[in-house]
């Protein structure tokens, strides 16, 4: 009988200390995702600060007055005169 | 040995008091102090949304900045590294130093705002601790001054202070969210307690404006101001057939990327905000109501101007030539003021009112624009005699760009009026204001205005056939109107034959060359709207010729680039003094 006290005694002090290293490594494990989730939400950031200034970059490029003197200097590209119009179906 | 007991018991029983004491009936307290130690609400910032044209091209973007701020009690616990501090950010060290000590009892201080992220981080990699950099968004326009009045601008708060950043401010910056964090001592964030508030991004927003055309107007109308040397200037594009403002330009102009360089005059949207005196371009509306009233047709009755006077109530109303017997196309043609007054005086006053009213003068356009004017049209009721027949012709009423623009829409789609919008697919719900045999009658009297022997042969553009109407007001002035200070307008729709857009230019107060609508605002219309059509698409109705009915001109295509020279008949310009 006193056996089975003294190892039922073990058995919840053995349950104690698992459910005590439990706690430390989910902690842990929570600490390491945590980690994890802080970086990708940060590349996730830089990303789309990334695209804001590229979609910005972009408009600058596209900007019409932009294009309007690299076509007429550069490329020497003119407005077509009505004449050299031709309508080639309605 | 009892003693030794005893006393244990009470040590131990005072223990036993003291940790139940702490840990149930001094929880709270102790608990709250813990928490305002590594406990924070951090918000979760947000960026505003980006507005683009109808074609998807960014018109306002946000880029990130970094804001540094400074907890001042840190900061000046490390006084010795404020001098480097200082010369980093680019301040007087004494001066920050002052800041510092004057706001010591707060914990948060912006010492420099929107900082270009590469610059902030060589405060930050100094280290000094205190010092942190908070992420914030700043607004830039890759148009600039282009889009400046449509667009408006935001605040350092990044919150729209004008233009289409005000009106849709809620719709753009969103809401930032709110987390619960713990943090250590060095402000490293440990671990996410829980999301408080899910943050809303800002939404972008797509306008009706069409960044081409718009610069395409803005250089025109730019070159026609140096050229006339007006004092203003400004332009708006409608879509006929939904009422989406395609481009709207004014001058003088500013650049949004640095607004406080600008100065007020700068910054009003003059086509929403200021009014004007329409002048001949109200009479198109005056014919609307006089073929409506079943009274007049487009060649009847024949109204006599001879002599080019008319003195009516003690006034003189002339037109600058003597143009005899007119049709009612005839006065829109030739802009004879004489026979606005003389169709005006034959019409019902509240048919004329009602008319006038529901084009839209008088009334807001519901554009949903801040700051937008709503004009002024005298109540019906109270018209007297004289200001009856001079509202015929334009004056005695205020109307802005974006009015007339609607007016002419309104005509130009079958007498059907969409409310303007900004934004695009913005589906309004059309009103049927005037019939569209009216409406298709209107348009064909105004086919004759860029015709020969009428006011606008600078409106013509080749291959497509222009319907429109010259306007030369006098200024309202001090005590009555301006000798020599005039507003040349030009309103007009393309193509005739089943019109895809509306125009409006207005030139305020030309000083040199000519001031006369016809030759300062008409070839504006001509150079930007004959860019419109082709960006938009839309085939020419007119094949090889100039004007409608006008000769083929060789072919399969136009001899020479340059319209016939036609001289342009003078608008008249008269004194339309308020009784």
């Amino acid at each position: 009988m006193k056996a089975l006290g003294a190892l039922c005694l073990l058995l919840l002090l053995a349950a104690v200390l698992a459910s005590a290293i439990g706690v430390v490594w989910t902690r842990n494990e929570s600490r390491v995702l945590f980690v994890q989730l802080t970086a990708l939400q940060n590349r996730r950031d830089a990303l789309n600060i990334e695209y804001g200034k590229l979609e910005l970059e972009q408009a600058t490029y596209a900007e019409p007055r932009r294009i309007d003197d690299e076509a007429r200097q550069k490329l020497g590209m003119l407005d077509p005169r009505p004449q050299d119009i031709r309508l080639l179906r309605r | 040995m009892v003693l030794v007991v005893g006393l244990l018991g009470l040590a131990s029983i005072g223990l036993m008091a003291r940790a139940f004491d702490l840990q149930v009936v001094r929880k709270q307290f102790y608990q709250r102090q813990g928490d305002a130690r590594f406990l924070r609400e951090m918000p979760i910032p947000v960026s505003r949304g980006t507005i683009f044209d109808r074609n998807g091209e960014p018109l306002a973007v946000s880029t990130p900045v970094l804001s540094i701020w400074a907890n001042p009690s840190e900061v000046l616990e490390n006084a010795d590294r404020i001098p480097q501090l200082a010369k980093v950010l680019g301040v007087d060290a004494d001066e920050l130093k002052d800041r510092l000590a004057q706001r010591a009892d707060r914990e948060f201080v912006y010492l420099r705002r929107q900082m270009v992220p590469e610059a902030a981080q060589a405060v930050l990699k100094l280290g000094i601790p205190g010092i942190n950099g908070q992420r914030e968004f700043r607004r830039y326009y890759p148009s600039g001054e282009v889009t400046a009045h449509v667009l408006g601008f935001t605040n350092i708060d990044d919150h729209g202070q004008e233009g289409l950043e005000l009106a849709y401010d809620d719709w753009l910056s969103g809401k930032p969210g709110a987390k619960r964090v713990i943090r250590d001592r060095m402000g490293h964030v440990v671990e996410d307690v829980e999301q408080v508030r899910a943050p809303k991004p800002g939404r972008n927003l797509t306008l009706s404006i069409d960044r081409r055309i718009q610069f395409l107007a803005y250089s025109e109308l730019k070159s026609a101001l140096k050229k006339y040397q007006a004092d203003s200037a400004s332009m708006v594009i409608l879509d006929v057939k939904t009422g989406e403002v395609l481009a709207m330009v004014n001058l003088p102009t500013y650049n949004p990327n640095a607004v406080n360089a600008s100065k007020p005059a700068q910054r009003r949207n003059r086509a929403m905000t200021d009014v004007l005196e329409p002048g001949s371009t109200i009479k198109p509306v005056l014919m609307a109501a006089a073929l409506s009233s079943g009274k007049f047709t487009p060649t009847s009755p024949l109204i006599d101007t001879t002599g080019g006077h008319w003195y009516f109530q003690g006034h003189d109303i002339h037109d600058t030539h003597d143009y005899g017997v007119l049709t009612p196309t005839g006065v829109i043609t030739k802009s004879s003021n004489v026979g606005a007054a003389h169709i005006a005086m034959d019409l019902d006053t509240s048919l004329m009112y009602d008319t006038y009213r529901a084009f839209g003068f008088g009334n807001s356009t519901n554009s949903g624009f801040p700051g937008e004017a709503s004009g002024y049209l005298k109540i019906g009721r109270d018209w007297r005699p004289l200001e009856k027949a001079i509202m015929g012709y334009g004056y005695g009423v205020n109307v802005t760009v974006l009015q007339l623009a609607n007016a002419y829409a309104t005509i130009a789609d079958g007498g059907v009026m969409h409310d303007p919008s900004f934004i695009k697919g913005d589906d309004n719900p059309p009103k049927q204001i005037i019939s569209p045999d009216v409406a298709r009658q209107l348009i064909q009297m105004m086919e004759t205005v860029t015709g020969p022997g009428s006011t606008a042969p600078e409106a013509r553009i080749a291959n497509y056939s222009v319907a429109g109407k010259t306007g030369t007001a006098h200024k309202a002035d001090a005590g009555g109107y301006a000798k020599s200070s005039y507003t040349a307008a030009f309103a007009g729709m393309v193509p005739a034959s089943n019109p895809r857009m509306v125009g409006v230019v207005v030139v305020d107060n030309p000083q040199k060359g000519s001031y006369y609508g016809g030759v300062v605002a008409a070839p504006v219309f001509a150079k930007v709207m004959e860019g419109a059509l082709r960006l938009l698409d839309v085939p020419p109705d007119n094949i090889g010729r100039w004007y409608v009915g006008g000769p083929l001109q060789g072919a399969g295509g136009l001899v020479g680039s340059q319209p016939p020279a036609d001289a342009p008949l003078d608008d008249a310009p008269i004194d339309g003094g308020t009784p």
